[in-house]
């Protein structure tokens, strides 16, 4: 589904990516870990693509396509879904105009009908059964006035709306409390299934107690400097990312130069 | 200004190609010009223009005296130069006071063909069977009303609706008892030229205890060149009478500016309310600041009775300088004033405008929303005055007065004055100013929402507290005019 080669990226002319390369399939679940300044969010904004975020070199194919020819309205008309680190509060425009908004915009785009308001309303009410989440955060404006948690639950509750093939999960855990940390996972796990992948960024193996990943990699100096299973990230938890940059031959001074 | 009522999602609905060009190519949609046979006086401003005004609508001689009296005071008055406005000097000589469809029709079903259509292509149909329903339109063409809807159903209620200069005619001691009694004759500059030469306006009487059962509305078209319009609009609302009004303006596309400079009097009598709304969609000049219309405005609404309410909403999108300050007079002991504004510019537009709110009653009480976006190189003001005055007892306001950027070429000003003589009286003051964030932008983009929509969807928000105050109708087409107004204002 997703296939990333060579990638160089910079922000305001610094080089932050450096040769990232990754593949990932359908139904998978990829952790990216690392340390702070390693590229991870730079990942995500590149994927989904945000200005000011330059590709210098290699190249990301998403379901054939050139991911990074097409625009950031496109990109999520294609499927790809950034779930924000820091979700953007709109005053003024409600949440659920909000997100029918985005739908009908993606499903037009895609030669869908578009969906009026009940049916709509319809969707949603699934939705939010689903998951679990109260239709309080319906009525307001778009994460005007919410908590950290509720930012993080409405990212989720957007994607489970939206239903893309590529979720990418920018720190969704970070500044969660445990129950919310739960309940957003609860919220991944369910919609976990053989056509949808998942690359999740994170710092913290705590998330992953949670969402369980097919794969774990670490973005280290601007690329995937080891790959593993899910006891990659309890020895990341256990001996700190210095240990595997050190022992990585790949980039070994890049790695170290981070940790 | 087209079709009025549509789904909602069209708002966000993403436009291929020959979209976007058709979208831009009708930037102003109202712009187009009326071929139909004028009559008309030609440009030029004495004594004798205005004799020929009050002539050629049959006016008594106290009304003629009047419009004297102001003349030779406008005469000794000096331009007002204190907003923060460029304006290129306007030479009164070279206007054109007086402009008519030759044709004077009786009834709406004399009404010149060519004249319906432009009212039914700015989607205001005059026909009563097609027209909007439960709102009664006054049209008025250049300087002339030329047809009053829904008047039967009006007078059956016991209000009247009806061009200023019918009233002038026919209800002779009203328009007497009340004219000038708001913003008199001597008022400013602009106030006093108007007195001297406004041609027609609207006129709206609530007898005692009436709600008027339908909203009133009048839409201002100018047509002719060269011509300066000056209308005049009365309403009164005698005891526990309400009434909702809305006025909405437009103009073809020409290269010169052309001046329009109206007087708007309320007057609210015990218990009674007026909300009044307008869309304001003047010619804004093109995008190199080419043309336009001079929006130079007064208006005022007086509280006279206790316990009585006017409320003023106003989306601003028009016209290339906007000179307006619609204000209410707290005379009556808790009578309220509210004003919501929304006042776009873009290109070059400038806009200045805002509110006065004077209170003099017992615990009166007024609010202040206002809302300014500024886009491309223009630049808008807000200009509020709230003044409270020795025997305002216990009086409170509240202003919140925001404002969005977007670009880096614009300009947002906020001019406070606050006056405050009596001790018990609270004024709250709330301002701020944002712009549209690329994290905004990027966040509806990555949802999938293309730019304009985005901004569009953004600005809407922002907008919301105002919009919630208009007539429902009009709250989806004042949406439409800030999509229509913003085109091109990203990228």
């Amino acid at each position: 589904m997703l296939k990333i080669e060579n990638l160089h990226a910079r922000v305001e002319g610094k080089e932050i990516l450096k040769g990232l390369s990754l593949e990932v399939n359908a139904g998978e679940v990829h952790a990216i870990m690392g340390p702070n300044g390693a590229g991870k969010s730079t990942l995500g904004n590149v994927l989904s693509g945000r200005d000011g975020y330059e590709v210098t070199a290699g190249s990301v194919t998403y379901n054939g396509i050139d991911l990074l020819a097409l625009a950031p309205e496109a990109r999520a008309a294609a499927g790809v879904f950034l779930a924000f680190q820091y979700p953007v509060e709109i005053p003024g425009v409600n949440n659920t105009y909000f997100l029918r908004a985005a739908l009908n915009a993606q499903r037009k785009v895609r030669g869908e009908k578009e969906l009026d308001s009940m049916q709509f309303l319809k969707l949603v009410r699934e939705k939010l059964k689903v998951m679990q989440i109260s239709d309080e955060l319906l009525h307001r404006a778009v994460n005007e006035g919410f908590s950290g948690g509720e930012k993080k639950r409405n990212e989720i509750f957007q994607m489970a709306v939206l239903e893309p093939q590529l979720a990418i999960l920018d720190e969704t855990d970070s500044g969660l409390d445990i129950d919310a940390l739960k309940q957003v996972a609860q919220g991944v796990n369910t919609l976990r299934s053989p056509e949808r992948a998942f690359l999740m960024i994170t710092h913290y193996q705590r998330l992953l107690d949670y969402v369980v990943p097919d794969f774990v990699h670490v973005l280290a100096g601007g690329r995937i400097v080891e790959s593993g299973d899910r006891s990659l990230a309890l020895k990341l938890e256990a001996h700190g990312y210095a240990g595997i940059g050190a022992s990585h031959p790949a980039v070994p001074h890049q790695a170290g130069a981070q940790a | 200004m087209n079709s009025m009522i549509n789904d909602s999602s069209s708002a966000t609905a993403l436009r291929d190609n020959a979209d976007v060009a058709e979208a831009l190519g009708r930037s102003y949609s109202a712009g187009f010009i009326t071929e139909i046979e004028m009559t008309g006086l030609p440009p030029g401003l004495d004594e004798g223009t205005i004799r020929a005004i009050s002539a050629v609508k049959h006016e008594p001689e106290w009304m003629t005296e009047w419009r004297l009296q102001a003349y030779r005071h406008w005469l000794t008055m000096p331009k007002p130069d204190w907003a923060k406005l460029n304006i290129d000097p306007i030479d009164y000589q070279a206007i054109s006071y007086y402009a008519a469809p030759k044709k004077q029709p009786k009834s709406l079903d004399e009404v010149d063909p060519a004249l319906l259509e432009t009212y039914e292509k700015l989607g205001v149909p005059l026909h009563e069977r097609a027209a909007l329903a439960g709102v009664a339109v006054d049209a008025v063409f250049d300087s002339v009303s030329v047809g009053t809807t829904f008047r039967k159903q009006l007078a059956d209620a016991g209000v009247l609706f009806c061009s200023m200069s019918e009233a002038i005619r026919e209800y002779p001691e009203i328009v007497q008892k009340y004219l000038g009694s708001v913003v008199p004759t001597g008022d400013n500059f602009f106030a006093a030229l108007n007195s001297a030469v406004f041609s027609d306006g609207s006129f709206v009487f609530i007898p005692k205890g009436v709600r008027c059962p339908m909203e009133l509305s009048t839409y201002f078209r100018i047509n002719a060149q060269n011509t300066g319009q000056f209308e005049r609009t009365l309403i009164v609302a005698e005891e526990r009478a309400h009434v909702s009004y809305l006025e909405g303006c437009t103009a073809p596309k020409r290269d010169e500016n052309q001046l329009h400079a109206a007087v708007v009097e309320l007057v609210a009598l015990e218990g009674a309310q007026i909300k009044y709304s307008t869309v304001q969609n003047w010619y804004p000049g093109d995008e190199n600041g080419v043309g336009g219309i001079y929006n130079f405005v007064t208006k005022r609404g007086d509280c006279r009775g206790d316990d009585s309410k006017i409320c003023w909403t106003q989306v601003e999108t028009g016209s290339a300088i906007t000179w307006k300050y619609p204000s209410v007079v707290l005379r009556g002991d808790r009578s309220v004033g509210e004003f919501y504004s929304v006042a776009l510019t873009h290109h070059f537009q400038q806009a200045d405008t805002g509110t006065k709110m004077i209170h003099i009653g017992k615990h009166t009480k007024s609010k202040i929303v206002s809302k300014g976006i500024s886009a491309g190189r223009s630049s808008n003001s807000y200009r509020g005055l709230v003044k409270m005055e020795k025997g305002a007892e216990g009086a409170r306001n509240y202003t919140q007065c925001d404002s969005l950027l977007i670009g880096k070429q614009c300009g947002a000003h906020t001019f406070p004055y606050m006056e405050v003589k009596n001790p018990t009286a609270i004024v709250e003051h709330e301002a701020t100013t944002s712009k549209i964030s690329d994290d905004q932008m990027f966040y509806c983009r990555a949802r999938g929402i293309p730019e304009e929509d985005a901004v569009s969807m953004i600005v809407d928000g922002f907008c919301k507290q105002v919009f919630r105050e208009l007539p429902m109708e009009f709250a989806v087409e004042a949406k439409k005019l800030l999509e229509v107004s913003l085109e091109g204002a990203v990228g």
